[in-house]
């Protein structure tokens, strides 16, 4: 029947359209907000565990441990092996004399676990030399922009010379500073001096054993705060959740994606209803069930939503792969956007189709032949 | 002790004091004021009268759309005024064909899928509600308009469309509500022609409401209603 009328069948979806689009677009922008705030943890790869220092709220939450801390978690039993990681801001004077802050992360010397995985120019073995860092990427072409990648440059970081070595891939980060890879020994020179120095201690469990279970046994016996990387990260992501304005401000643009949609759908199919609603009493007169007619509209319903779902969340992911190519916009549409917005397109029509069908529910029968 | 079995019906339908009021307190209005009424299987009823006087309601509490105020009501065998709601419904689909004043076709489906709604409401097949769809169009010569949509048809042709929505089922009780009152002469003539042809059987029953005088000579007996009540059952002749 619904299709029937073009006009009204393009308008639900349209409805249906808008919203899907709407929230599966703005859910994808806060999950990729929401990605950026973890990527460092992301990119470390090896260490299970992350352990800092017990008030530790998030990953750039960062209280300095003692460097004997690290001797302490590589003495608890079933850590396989436990390494010194630096995280901090450092400012950098260039060679032209501006100031650039970076984000400063520094490697266990001798094995260099945290180490980026995708170098671009140069190579990681190059951090051995002296004054060696290596930049990401995107951080290079924000200081040297429209200028082609050449190793060797120098600049100064607490009165202390740092060289260019390598390029690197890496993921980009919620300050969206440069990021600087370097030695532990050498992040620590071009850090502001400080008492303590130790951001945080990667671990491994042994083999065999749950990283969970020897998280627990290190903050048992340092008093330390041990998470795994999923821990951590789910950490962060809530902390962000709960201290910034950041999930309200979407929340509501979410929220008025499903009211409008809502809206467009709930009046349109209501009109759709009303205008049938000779035919619906026919059909009722004939003998149709009110379960008949509420499985009819129904799957109509779900014609309009299947399509209109389809439509938007194709279109909220044309948007995502433009502006990954074209903008800075962080987009991460994962399996659970598309899930809640396929539960949020369908309360939707089932709001909008229910809403009108019980018109038809309640209506006599005898009123068809009542002129 | 069980009680026997209601002796097989003489009349499709039997109405006994039936009453009718909209409405309650100083607002309440009798629309039927003790209607009996008996239509033998085989026969055309047509019910006539001047507009208010009762017609559409008495002929929905027949069909089993309307449940009376009073009196009893029976129908094809079944006491329609103790039966449930549920089971009014399934009676109405599997014994009542209803042939409305608009032709309520619903506009998405074409002829022969609208002529098929009663057998899909009935649980068949889609095909082979189709196939038998299909044979009834043809039967009223509507053979080459299977796909057409309602709006691709003339009056006339929906109308007969219509007719045979209400008759593909075969049901034993055909209800039909001002059926020409769209129609042209011609039209009116033929859809009238068709009903008394293929609906008037020796185990159905045919109640037809109508203004339209030209309908009349079409009936077996024709019931005039005044202010709710049947005030004559006549045999039409030439004149009426």
């Amino acid at each position: 029947m619904l299709i029937g009328n073009r006009g009204k069948y393009l308008g639900i979806i349209f409805g249906v359209v808008f919203a899907a689009l709407l929230i599966a677009q703005q859910s994808s922008i806060f999950c990729g907000l929401m990605s950026l705030t973890v990527s460092q943890i992301r990119d470390v790869e090896g260490p299970a565990i992350w352990v800092m220092d017990e008030n530790v709220q998030f990953v750039d939450d960062i209280k300095p441990l003692k460097d004997t801390e690290l001797f302490r978690v590589k003495g608890v039993p079933g850590v396989d092996w436990a390494v010194r990681f630096y995280k901090g801001i450092a400012r950098a004077r260039l060679e032209e004399g501006s100031y650039e802050q970076m984000i400063l992360l520094g490697l266990d010397d001798a094995t260099l676990i945290g180490a980026p995985q995708d170098v671009v120019l140069g190579s990681i073995a190059a951090l051995r030399t002296p004054d060696a860092v290596i930049i990401d990427e995107a951080g290079y072409g924000r200081i040297w922009p429209n200028e082609p990648f050449r190793l060797g440059r120098v600049f100064e970081m607490n009165d202390r010379r740092a060289v260019i070595v390598g390029i690197t891939k890496a993921s980009r980060t919620f300050q969206s500073f440069p990021i600087l890879y370097t030695r532990y020994s050498q992040a620590v020179r071009f850090a502001p001096p400080e008492r303590k120095v130790l951001s945080f201690v990667l671990a491994n469990p042994e083999p065999g054993l749950d990283p969970q279970r020897v998280c627990q046994r290190i903050t048992t016996q340092t008093g330390l705060q041990a998470l795994t990387r999923s821990q951590f990260i789910w950490q962060t992501i809530w902390y962000y959740l709960r201290k910034t304005g950041i999930p309200i401000n979407f929340g509501i643009t979410v929220l008025l994606g499903f009211i409008v949609g809502t809206a467009i759908a709930g009046q349109t199919f209501y009109l759709f209803t009303v205008e049938n609603i000779r035919q619906f009493d026919a059909l009722k007169a004939m003998g149709t069930g009110n379960g008949t007619i509420l499985l009819m509209v129904l799957s109509q319903a779900l014609n309009v939503g299947l399509i209109g779902y389809g439509v938007g969340v194709g279109l909220a992911a044309g948007f995502g792969w433009w502006s990954q190519t074209t903008t800075r916009l962080s987009f991460f549409m994962p399996w659970q956007v598309l899930g809640l917005t396929a539960i949020a397109v369908f309360v939707i029509v089932l709001v909008a189709s229910v809403l009108s069908v019980r018109k038809v529910l309640v209506l006599d029968p005898a009123i068809v032949f009542r002129g | 002790m069980p009680s026997p079995d209601p002796p097989a019906p003489t009349a499709a339908i039997t109405l006994r004091g039936v009453t009718k009021e909209f409405g309650s307190g100083e607002s309440r209005t009798r629309a039927l004021r003790g209607v009996d009424l008996e239509v033998p299987y085989g026969e055309l009823l047509m019910l006539i009268g001047p507009s208010g006087c009762g017609k559409t309601t008495l002929v929905s509490i027949v069909a089993g759309t309307l449940e009376p105020t009073a009196g009893t009501v029976h129908s094809l065998g079944h006491d329609l005024t103790a039966m449930a709601n549920g089971r009014k419904v399934r009676f109405r689909r599997e014994n009542v064909g209803f042939i409305f004043q608009a032709t309520n076709l619903l506009p998405a489906l074409s002829a022969v899928e609208n002529t098929a709604v009663p057998l899909l409401i009935a649980g068949w097949r889609r095909q082979q509600a189709l196939e038998v769809a299909a044979a009834m169009l043809a039967q009223l010569g509507l053979e080459d308009r299977l796909t057409s949509l309602p709006n691709e048809l003339s009056g006339g042709q929906q109308q007969r469309v219509t007719i045979a929505r209400a008759l593909v089922h075969e049901p034993r009780l055909l209800v039909c509500d001002e059926p020409t009152s769209a129609l042209d002469a011609e039209n009116g003539r033929i859809t009238m022609e068709l009903i008394r042809a293929i609906a008037v059987q020796p185990d159905r029953a045919v109640v037809v409401v109508t203004h339209d005088p030209r309908a009349y000579p079409f009936a077996d007996r024709i019931a005039t209603m005044e202010d709710g009540r049947i005030e004559s059952v006549k045999v039409p002749t030439d004149q009426s």
